[in-house]
């Protein structure tokens, strides 16, 4: 594809997303909104493992806990645009503490770490009760006001959480095109070389987690907002698992990879399940065995995830004259 | 080159043993700036070891290094690039994802500035001139936007090295620069060291198999032998030392 005609493609599909919209059932803007608060975690997820090569479990943690301080603060009367910062920070802060165990451990340790501080999370959201609700979780969560502006409506919070979702990727987009960026990939391909070569890779580790923590965090916020009752069950590491997969599926490291990859594991099998025609209600019993089936086709012949489809019609550089 | 004055780099008796192994058994050398040395040895005489004591891979057992008269020892690689140290790997070592171009960016970008500086810098930090530049060096142009990764070991070897010479080091340790590259690209390699040894100064170590590369690019060259230095001088003494033909070319 042309590389100046993206941002125009970009633009046209956002539109037309905002438009479908306002004909669609509630439900599925529902569905929309949910898809896009996740982007919001998948995101940050690939920043962590796609870009900066450190594999991590505990997503669904750092969604929580940005969750569970938007339930909290929202409810207390904090105004939404302080309630987000707040959670953005927090996760942040959070990630750089979890960093700590990456600095020591590479690859499935690391994965194991993480996935033990989501269990971690998960037990004092069910188990501190008089913050958390335990299980009984926490109800009445408002939507917010924004300038005046209220996002009751199903549409008006579609459109503020589409809205900021493209802020944040624009965030992320800018700031994978920094130097930072470079800095990341350099971890990722070779720490060895990196650090011989100057890139500090203390501080860019806990970087890379920090910042795909506080991405989870805000998605959380936007979470917490959407279903307007929160519990520990979304927050399970299962999320976490869910999430990463969402990353690889659609192709880590590849800026758009995660829009793919949740659009499929969190989009389709909803579509599946409340679709009403024939043909897709017999893939509504049979969907998690053609989704197991396909990612492992997916991980044996596009380790890459789906968009590195395009660089195997690509021509080999060997190949050039 | 003189070698008197002031040394560059200093390596006093250091030593490294793995259990029972001496793997380098007390190397002493001194570099003066913008000397080129070779070492040379055979196979498992303890060279790359050396090379890992000084520059922070491992911890020397004993002994001490010091450059410009400031104890580096056991620093880690962080520290010493920070001193302006760079090298090269025996094996390897390019950003595989990254296009050469952003191999050699990569290479110089966290010299400029502070870390927080650098999330605002401008995407090429500002050294998008240079890595041209290298990369002319270097006839890589042809290759400059395709991922590392996809190059040939020749190419990646090319790349390796001008990774290490992006943010003019004062001081590079190259670990056999030569291993794996055709003969035309030898000669064209030794030029080019020649040319960013006048150019940007700075002093090299050099190990090599190469021998005739070694003789004809280093004017100071050392033989280890079972981490020991056999021998130290011009490369033509050196050459015709009878320990040294009797340990390292087999006779």
């Amino acid at each position: 594809m042309n590389r100046a005609l993206r941002p125009v493609l970009l633009v046209a599909v956002l539109v037309a997303l905002a438009i479908a919209a306002l004909y669609m059932k509630r439900s599925d803007v529902y569905l929309l909104t949910l898809c896009s608060v996740y982007l919001m975690a998948t995101f940050g997820l690939n920043l962590t493992v796609g870009y900066a090569g450190q594999m991590s479990l505990g997503q669904a943690a750092f969604f929580g806990i940005g969750a569970y301080i938007a339930a909290l603060a929202l409810k207390a009367g904090w105004p939404f645009l302080v309630v987000l910062p707040v959670a953005a920070v927090a996760c942040f802060c959070v990630g750089l503490a979890l960093g700590f165990p990456a600095l020591r451990v590479q690859h499935h340790y690391l994965a194991f770490a993480t996935l033990g501080f989501n269990v971690l999370v998960f037990l004092i959201m069910r188990n501190e009760e008089k913050i958390t609700g335990g299980t009984f979780g926490i109800s009445g969560i408002p939507r917010p006001t924004i300038l005046g502006v209220s996002t009751n409506g199903h549409v008006a919070f579609f459109y503020f959480t589409l809205a900021s979702l493209v802020v944040l990727a624009l965030v992320l987009w800018w700031l994978l095109r920094s130097p930072w960026g470079r800095a990341f990939a350099a971890l990722r391909d070779n720490p060895i070389r990196a650090e011989s070569l100057g890139v500090n890779i203390t501080a860019y580790t806990l970087l890379a987690f920090a910042i795909g923590a506080a991405c989870a965090g805000i998605g959380g916020v936007y979470y917490a907002s959407l279903v307007e009752f929160i519990e520990p069950g979304p927050f399970h590491f299962s999320t976490s698992l869910m999430m990463l997969l969402a990353v690889i599926v659609g192709g880590s490291g590849r800026f758009f990879g995660p829009v793919l990859g949740t659009i499929i594991i969190i989009l389709l099998p909803e579509v599946l399940r409340s679709s009403n025609l024939e043909a897709l209600k017999f893939m509504q019993k049979w969907y998690l065995v053609f989704f197991g089936v396909a990612v492992v086709a997916l991980m044996v012949w596009l380790p890459g995830g789906i968009l590195s489809i395009a660089d195997r019609f690509r021509k080999p550089p060997g190949s050039r004259k | 080159m003189s070698r008197a004055g002031e040394p560059f780099l200093e390596v006093n008796d250091v030593r490294k043993a793995y259990g029972a192994i001496k793997a380098v058994d007390g190397v002493s050398f001194r570099v003066s700036p913008g000397e080129i040395v070779g070492v040379i040895g055979p196979n498992g005489s303890g060279k790359t070891t050396l090379f890992n004591s000084i520059l922070g891979q491992i911890k020397p057992t004993s002994g001490h290094v010091a450059l410009r008269g400031e104890d580096i020892t056991g620093m880690s690689p962080l520290e010493l690039s920070r001193r302006g140290v760079g090298r090269t790997f025996q094996t390897l070592q390019v950003f595989g994802k990254l296009s050469v171009r952003d191999n050699l960016i990569a290479a110089a970008q966290e010299f400029r500035g502070s870390i927080a500086s650098r999330l605002f810098a401008p995407p090429d930090a500002g050294l998008g001139e240079e890595a041209e530049r290298m990369i002319a060096l270097f006839r890589l142009q042809h290759v400059a936007h395709l991922e590392a990764g996809t190059l040939s070991y020749g190419q990646q070897k090319l790349i390796d090295i001008a990774m290490a010479f992006m943010r003019k080091p004062q001081l590079v340790l190259l670990d056999e620069p030569c291993a794996g590259v055709n003969p035309s690209l030898v000669e064209e390699l030794r030029e080019l060291l020649v040319t960013l040894n006048r150019e940007q100064g700075g002093s090299f170590v050099v190990i090599e198999h190469n021998m005739d590369f070694i003789m004809r690019l280093c004017p100071h060259v050392i033989c280890m032998v079972e981490g020991k230095v056999l021998a130290e001088g011009p490369p033509a003494a050196v050459q015709s030392n009878r320990q040294v033909l009797e340990a390292y070319l087999g006779n």
